[in-house]
């Protein structure tokens, strides 16, 4: 088309998204999703296009949505946890734990300090996985998989150790209600410094690859950007609100499990684009493997879990010859101890941001009511927001660096 | 700055609305929690956010729920407010009948509130005046019912291997 074509053209200067306008109307409708290999799960966008610019988006989501909340007002406390797993499945065990923290705020249990310090380690770990997934993807989504191999390793490395505390790797279902169902093996000792010492060089050789990187600055400089302002009154929680300048995060503000025992500073960025979402990231590992760090140098002697009898299981050989343990190992797996009434709220610092979990309970032995907070629900809204008027490939640039997790989005 | 108590909060409050827009007032492990009215919602949600001490800022949740028992109150919206620069969190309640379960949006002030309302609007049959796209967000389209309400058991009716008085329950 020539430039003489284009001035004289009905569409020049109109409104392209009033509808009913006297727009010609030459937009497109494109699917991303529910199956596209840029989502990294299952939901969908409908894009409005206008060439390679994107005018509008509408999502859907609900593919995999399971039915958690109804399901948990059925389940007896501990078969919960489960539930929990299967929401952010990049950071099962940070879930596990917040819902451990949240029964126990209600039963009005005190955990140890040990299992406290062992809690914040596998929480940091699981960060530590969320964060690596995170940030190597955005850089295989524009196009450099080399980065994502050197550090990728280290998220099995991570995932071993999760075996080692609890025997399984993705759906952790990792502690209990007063503690951890097992204290720190050598092998998780030896496991845990390997990568104290080995994920830092990893991590170099990833930034030194990438951050700097002149093609991955310019595919995220400025794209998908939010305001504070913004990003507020959208929910944001975590890196992706610090990113945009807000300095919220739930270990620092409202600190449990003692992080207010640990020294670690919270990045903030200026802009909230995807870079700065890539560098907040990016720097929340290093301060992961700083928590890390200082919890096994002054992890505290003493028992692993609380003495609760009517919620922690008793260990397996007593069952067989005491009769009170036998008694408790029956009501607790049959589900028939009664919580107390009263209404909790607790949140953990996820990996995407603030989990919550407000729990109803009207005495009986399971929630009457349960409410999870996934922070990727929340802020995954205003993802239109920070796509229109930027092209296809932005907007997936975009979308992995939110690190948006369908199990998360639909519970 | 000395932090700000629960007891500042009911009294702004009431200040604002009156003795009688607040119904009840509780206090769950160190949160507040105020029921009021629904026509009362938005005029205190607007006063909590622009109040330059209260400051409560960030909707943290919004959380559908049912009582069968409490006749003319069956369904209930809980707010989670969160005030940042003072760390404190408050919830709002307000009840209303399962017949006429209309509720005023507040995605004026939080964009945020646009799926939470969904949400509870498609588990809940939770009906927000005003909202901009009240469709169901996880069911299906085509779905009649609301599922979450306690009249919907979970377990299949016919199973009788799971009776609870076979379990002491």
């Amino acid at each position: 088309m020539s430039e003489i074509a284009l001035v004289n053209s009905p569409n020049v200067g109109l409104d392209k998204t009033q509808k009913g306008g006297p727009y010609v109307n030459d937009l497109s409708t494109l699917n991303l999703g529910p199956t596209h290999p840029a989502t990294h799960g299952i939901f969908q966008n409908i894009l409005t296009m206008d060439g390679e610019t994107i005018v509008d988006a509408e999502q859907t989501v609900g593919y995999i949505h399971r039915a958690f909340e109804k399901i948990a007002e059925r389940r007896p406390f501990y078969q919960i946890t489960t539930l929990t797993d299967r929401m952010n499945y990049c950071s099962s065990p940070i879930n596990n734990m917040g819902w451990h923290l949240t029964v126990e705020k209600l039963l009005g249990i005190e955990v140890p300090k040990r299992a406290q310090y062992i809690r914040v380690i596998m929480m940091e770990l699981a960060r530590l996985a969320d964060h690596i997934v995170c940030n190597s993807i955005l850089a295989v989504d524009t196009g450099a998989l080399t980065g994502f191999l050197y550090v990728y390793q280290w998220r099995e490395h991570i995932y071993e150790i999760y075996e080692e505390l609890c025997g399984a790797r993705l759906t952790t279902n990792m502690g209990r209600f007063g503690g951890m169902e097992r204290d720190l093996s050598k092998v998780a000792i030896e496991k845990i410094n390997i990568l104290l010492e080995g994920l830092p060089k990893g991590l170099k050789e990833f930034e030194g690859m990438v951050m700097r990187n002149r093609i991955f600055m310019d595919r995220t400089q400025n794209v998908g950007a939010i305001s504070a302002e913004r990003a507020l009154n959208y929910g944001f929680t975590g890196p992706n609100l610090r990113a945009a300048g807000v300095d919220y995060d739930v270990r620092s503000l409202n600190p449990y499990s003692s992080y207010e025992d640990f020294e670690f500073d919270v990045p903030v960025g200026t802009k909230g684009d995807t870079y700065d979402r890539f560098l907040v990231r990016e720097e929340e590992m290093w301060q992961s493997l700083r928590i890390i760090k200082q919890a096994m140098e002054n992890l505290p002697e003493g028992p692993y879990h609380a003495d609760a009898p009517h919620y922690y299981l008793p260990p397996k050989q007593e069952v067989y010859k005491n009769m009170e343990a036998l008694i408790y190992h029956f009501k607790i797996v049959m589900g028939e101890i009664d919580a107390p009434v009263g209404e909790v709220y607790q949140s953990v610092e996820g990996g995407n941001g603030e989990l919550g979990f407000y729990l109803v309970s009207d005495g009986g032995r399971t929630p009457y009511r349960l409410k999870f907070r996934r922070p990727g629900f929340i802020y995954y809204q205003a993802f239109p927001e920070m796509i229109k008027g930027s092209s296809l490939s932005d907007a997936i640039v975009t979308m992995s660096s939110m690190n948006v997790i369908a199990g998360e989005l639909d519970t | 700055m000395e932090k700000l108590n629960n007891q500042q909060i009911i009294e702004a409050l009431q200040k604002a609305f009156g003795e009688h827009a607040i119904y009840g007032i509780g206090e769950s492990h160190g949160i507040l929690q105020v029921t009021s009215s629904v026509d009362q919602i938005v005029p205190m949600m607007h006063f909590l956010y622009a109040d330059p001490i209260l400051k409560f800022q960030f909707l943290t949740d919004l959380a559908g729920i049912h009582f069968p028992e409490a006749k003319g109150q069956e369904l209930g919206v809980i707010y989670h407010l969160h005030s940042l620069e003072n760390n404190v969190r408050l919830w709002i309640k307000a009840y209303a009948p399962i017949d006429a379960p209309n509720f005023p949006t507040i995605t004026g002030l939080y964009a945020s509130a646009n799926w939470m309302e969904r949400e509870a609007f498609d588990f809940y049959g939770i009906i927000f005046e005003g909202h901009p796209n009240l469709t169901r967000i996880l069911n299906v389209d085509d779905m009649d019912y609301h599922p979450m309400r306690k009249e919907y058991p979970l377990e299949d009716a016919t199973r009788h291997d799971k009776i609870d008085e076979l379990f002491g329950r």
